[in-house]
Parts: structure tokens; C-alpha cells; sequence
């Protein structure tokens, strides 16, 4: 028998040559006091991060411009989570890895719909002062065009950079009906801090699909603005860090690196790099899908499974079994 | 008893007796506690198997605790802040210990020998721990998990699975860290290392080699066994 038959053959049969005493109870019970003692070290002496989490009235607080200047957006239909698509609205197709589409394949499964989601319905779902009431009553009453038409109006005069700027009072006047006293009673609801908790379930006692929150906050600078002060962007490795100094999903690693590439990570407006960079979050996950089916079926890929041979780091492992050759059995 | 049936002898025909049988024959006790180990198993890289499995227990251990007070307790308790640092920190060790594992079996080639199961549900539960970690992260109540939740949705909507599985989503996510991850990540883990029982730990590489040269000898070349220390 050849050598390489014969070291298949010990390979594939229950081991029979020379053993040695292994307790592999006492080695766990041992494991475990070793990651105990660990785990209280690194937990006394380290702690955990817990940075508090960002609210709308310190939204309101911190950048009321922005948050005007968002709901106004999400009235014209403008804002991301408006234009977003699938799986919230059809407000866009979502991105596409050339005819490959599964994020407009699945639909809306997460019906999301800003304006009365983030907006109309928690206006409605409290006491307004009477300017708000009547804004609200206003916009109820109008047409779908005429809501259209006076939001979008009203959120180009208001983003107009060669006008307002960002700026309300700056905005000409207008036929922009209600949305001006709307958008200043959301404000001025999310500054009392009623709007917190009532965009998931406003009027509904329970409260655990927070969708909208995230997806509100995230139109707004100030999401954006608190994860560029923690290092927490996606050109920084995003969210595989952590706030402060502490470690964070490390194990993200593989997934983030492709995020920092040029080619996903882009300014580029046509091309390649462009097309990338718009559709980077499916050409990655399908990037990582063949890097797992790599890993996962390694040992039937010639070439990969044959590494572990021609740099032979087992001899490491095995130095003592290897040591032993031409010994005495 | 005189004349009782000797069913144990007689080929089972329900499915119990089939399962018990094959069971009694590729799993005795003494491969599933074995007293002994090959000689070959003699370095530190093999105590990183355990000491992931250690960590496991200490996230489980940890975990229940905060399970019982709820997502927000650590934010106002100094004790729920200290279980929480000890789910933080065990989680890193988890992740730590599982990725020296892997490079372990690895450089072992350790999938030889029938033993590609092993590799593949080693992988698995890699990939499942880090969808089980991304859920404990979003589900922190803070600002690391307002971020993580809008920006991981992206990434998962893009492929479609978002439609199902919303990051953004707390309740949702807390019952898959507390129970649903969990559950998959333990069956895993079982069917994992009952396979290395079942197979046994890969032998070197060079086996052959060392046994031509005169070195350790496995059975199946000449019967004698030899207890080495």
C-alpha cells in the first residue's frame, strides 16, 4: 500500500495506535473557570459601552432646521426613507446587482409610508394648538395632488441653495397651503418629547416594532452627524466598531473591508465606481455569499484544501507526534 | 427469563430500535467519554474548542440574567451593567477562541478522513453566532444600536432578507437573540461535537510517514496498540 493510500485509510478509521490519558470533562470544567475569571476581569476592570440612545426631542433640540426641513420631506415624498423602496414602500426599486433584483422581488413587506407614518398621524394622534389643528384639517381635505403639490413647492423653495437654504424664514412666499404650520407643529411635538415613542404605535398601548424611529431619525442629520463623531461611518469600518474604545463585532471584519475599497466607496455620478458605490450593499452581501460557500466547502475545493500541505504550519501542532519518527513504538 | 426473546439480537424494524442501534454502534459511551485521547492530541491549539464552548455557556449564563430584567435594566442598574459587561466581554472571548479554532483546523486540514461535516457545521455556527451577535447588537437600546439597526438594514434589504428579518425592529430581534439564535446556535453545536466524537480527532498529516519511518503504529497496519505515556 502506498504511503498517501495508507494515510487515507488512518484517516478514515477509528484511531487504534498509541493514546494518551485526556480528560476532556476536566479540561471543560477548567475552560470554563479560566473564561469566568476572564470574563470578571475584563468586566471589573473594562465595563461595556452603553452611549445613551439619541431621541427626537434631542433631534429637535440639537438641529430643529434639520428635523423641519426632514418632515417637510417627508410630506413632498423626498426624503430616503420616502424614495427608499422595498421592503417599506414603493417609493423606489431599491439597489440591483445587474438584472438581480431580490430587494424589489420581496416587495413591501414593512409598509411604510412617511408622510402619515412619521408626520400626519402622530399630529393627529394628539391635542394640536388650533394653527396645527386647521393645517392638519387642511391637508386632510385636499386632494392627493393638491398635498403633492403644495409640499413639493414648499420643499424645493425651502432647499433652494441659491435661496433659502435650509433657512424657513428666508422662504418666498408661496402657495405652500399647510405644510409650513405642519411641519412647525411636529417640531415643536417632537421639543416636548411627545413624539418619542409615538411613531411606532401612535394610539396603541403596545410598542415593539421600533421601524419607524430608526427610519425617521436615520433621514436627518442627526443620526448621521452622532455616528460621524464616533468613527462609526461606513468608510470608517461602520458598524463593526463601537462607540468609545471599546472592541466591537471584530468579526465584521471580512464584511466592512470591502466598504473601505475606493470602487464601493466612491463620489463618482456615472460609470462603473458609480454603479458600485449605488449598489454596493448587494454586490458585498453577494461578495461575502461566495466567500461563506467558499468556507464552507473548502474541503471539496481542490487548490484551497490542499493550503494546509504545501505550508505545512501542522508540524507545529505536531511536533512532538512528528518528533517521535524512527522511535521506538 | 427462560425463553425470552433476545430482541437486541434481531434486526429492529420500528424506527426507535434503529435509531438506538445506530447509535450502539458508532457511538459507545467510551467515544463519548473517552478516557483517552490519541498521542497526537498534544497541543494548546486544541484547547480552543473548549474554551469556545466555555464562552458559550458564560454568554448563556449571562444572557439569562439580563433575559429575566429585560433590554433596558443594564441602563439604570449598576448589576444589570455588570451582567452586561460580562455578556460584552464573553462574547468577545466567544468570538476570539472560535476564530483561533477555526485557523486551527485549518492549518490541520482537519476535514480529512470523512470528518467534512465536522468543518461544514463548524462553519455554520460560525455564521449563525455572528447573525446572533447582530441581534444582541441591535437590541442594546442605545445609540450603538439605533446606528447598527439603520445601518445593517441596508445590507440585508439590498438581498432581500430584510423583508423578514428587520434589524430595525427591537421585538422582533429580541426574541431571535433570546431564544431563536440561540436554539439553531445549540444544535449546532451538538450535531458539531458529536460528529468529532464520532469521527474522532483528525490524525496528522504525515501519519503514514511516521508509522513507515518506524513511529507510531495504527492498528489496522499491524494489530498491536501501544499506550504511549
Amino acid at each position: 500500500m502506498s504511503t498517501s493510500a495508507r494515510q487515507k485509510q488512518i484517516e478514515r478509521e477509528h484511531w487504534t495506535g498509541p493514546v494518551r490519558h485526556y480528560d476532556i470533562l476536566k479540561e471543560g470544567t477548567i475552560a470554563l473557570a479560566v473564561v469566568v475569571v476572564l470574563t470578571f476581569v475584563l468586566a471589573g476592570i473594562f465595563s461595556s459601552p452603553d452611549d445613551p440612545a439619541l431621541t427626537l426631542k434631542g433631534w429637535a433640540k440639537t438641529a430643529p432646521d434639520n428635523l423641519y426641513a426632514v418632515t417637510v420631506s417627508e410630506l413632498a415624498g423626498t426624503s430616503d426613507s420616502a424614495s427608499y423602496g422595498p421592503p417599506y414602500n414603493n417609493g423606489g426599486d431599491g439597489v440591483a446587482l445587474g438584472p438581480l433584483t431580490p430587494q424589489k422581488w420581496m416587495g413591501v413587506h414593512q409598509p411604510v409610508d412617511p408622510a402619515n407614518d412619521f408626520v400626519v398621524t402622530p399630529l393627529e394622534s394628539q391635542q394640536q394648538p388650533s394653527d396645527v389643528a386647521s393645517a392638519l384639517s387642511q391637508w386632510k381635505s385636499a386632494s392627493a395632488d393638491q398635498q403633492s403639490k403644495w409640499a413639493t413647492a414648499y420643499d424645493t423653495a425651502l432647499n433652494d441653495p441659491n435661496g433659502a437654504n435650509g433657512d424657513a424664514s428666508k422662504v418666498p412666499t408661496g402657495d405652500y397651503g399647510p405644510v409650513p404650520t405642519m411641519a412647525n407643529g411636529l417640531v415643536a411635538m417632537a421639543s416636548s418629547g411627545a413624539l418619542d415613542g409615538i411613531l411606532a404605535a401612535p394610539g396603541q398601548f403596545y410598542n415593539t416594532n421600533t421601524t419607524k424611529q430608526i427610519l425617521f431619525l436615520g433621514d436627518g442629520s442627526y443620526l448621521d452627524d452622532a455616528a460621524t463623531a464616533a468613527h462609526l461611518q461606513g468608510n470608517e469600518w461602520g458598524m463593526m466598531n463601537e462607540t468609545g474604545s471599546f472592541p466591537g463585532q471584530e468579526w465584521l471584519q471580512p464584511f466592512s473591508f470591502w466598504y473601505q475599497l475606493p470602487i464601493f466607496n466612491s463620489d463618482a455620478t456615472t460609470g462603473i465606481a458609480a454603479t458600485l458605490t449605488a449598489n454596493a450593499d448587494i454586490y458585498i452581501f453577494a461578495i461575502i455569499a461566495i466567500m461563506m460557500l467558499v468556507l464552507i466547502l473548502l474541503p471539496f475545493i481542490p487548490g484551497l484544501r490542499s493550503i494546509p500541505r504545501w505550508i505545512p504550519l501542522h508540524r507545529l501542532v505536531w511536533r512532538d507526534y512528528y518528533a517521535r519518527k524512527g522511535t521506538a513504538r | 427469563m427462560s425463553g425470552a426473546p433476545t430482541v437486541d439480537d434481531e434486526p429492529a424494524s420500528s424506527w426507535i430500535g434503529k435509531v438506538r442501534n445506530r447509535l450502539e454502534r458508532d457511538l459507545p459511551y467510551d467515544k463519548v467519554l473517552p478516557e483517552t485521547q490519541p498521542a497526537y492530541v498534544a497541543s494548546w491549539i486544541y484547547v480552543f474548542g473548549v474554551l469556545t464552548l466555555a464562552a458559550l455557556v458564560m454568554i448563556v449564563a449571562s444572557g439569562t440574567v439580563l433575559a429575566f430584567e429585560g433590554p433596558s435594566w443594564y441602563h439604570i442598574s449598576k448589576v444589570g451593567k455588570f451582567f452586561n459587561s460580562l455578556h460584552f466581554w464573553a462574547v468577545q472571548l466567544f468570538f476570539l477562541f472560535m476564530v483561533i479554532h477555526l485557523l486551527g483546523k485549518f492549518w490541520m486540514a482537519a476535514w480529512r478522513g470523512n470528518r467534512a461535516r465536522t468543518w461544514i457545521t463548524g462553519m455554520i455556527a460560525l455564521i449563525v453566532s455572528i447573525g446572533a451577535a447582530l441581534t444582541g447588537y441591535v437590541i442594546q437600546t442605545n445609540f450603538d444600536s439605533q446606528w447598527i439597526a439603520f445601518e445593517a438594514k441596508d445590507g440585508l434589504n439590498a438581498v432581500g432578507i430584510g423583508a423578514w428579518f428587520n434589524v430595525a425592529n427591537l421585538g422582533q430581534n429580541l426574541l431571535m437573540h433570546v431564544f431563536l439564535m440561540p436554539a439553531i446556535l445549540a444544535v449546532l453545536v451538538i450535531v458539531h461535537v458529536v460528529l468529532v466524537r464520532l469521527h474522532g480527532v483528525v490524525p496528522p498529516m504525515d501519519a503514514a510517514e511516521v508509522e513507515a519511518a518506524g513511529g507510531a503504529v495504527h492498528a489496522s497496519a499491524t494489530t498491536e496498540t501501544t499506550e504511549a505515556r
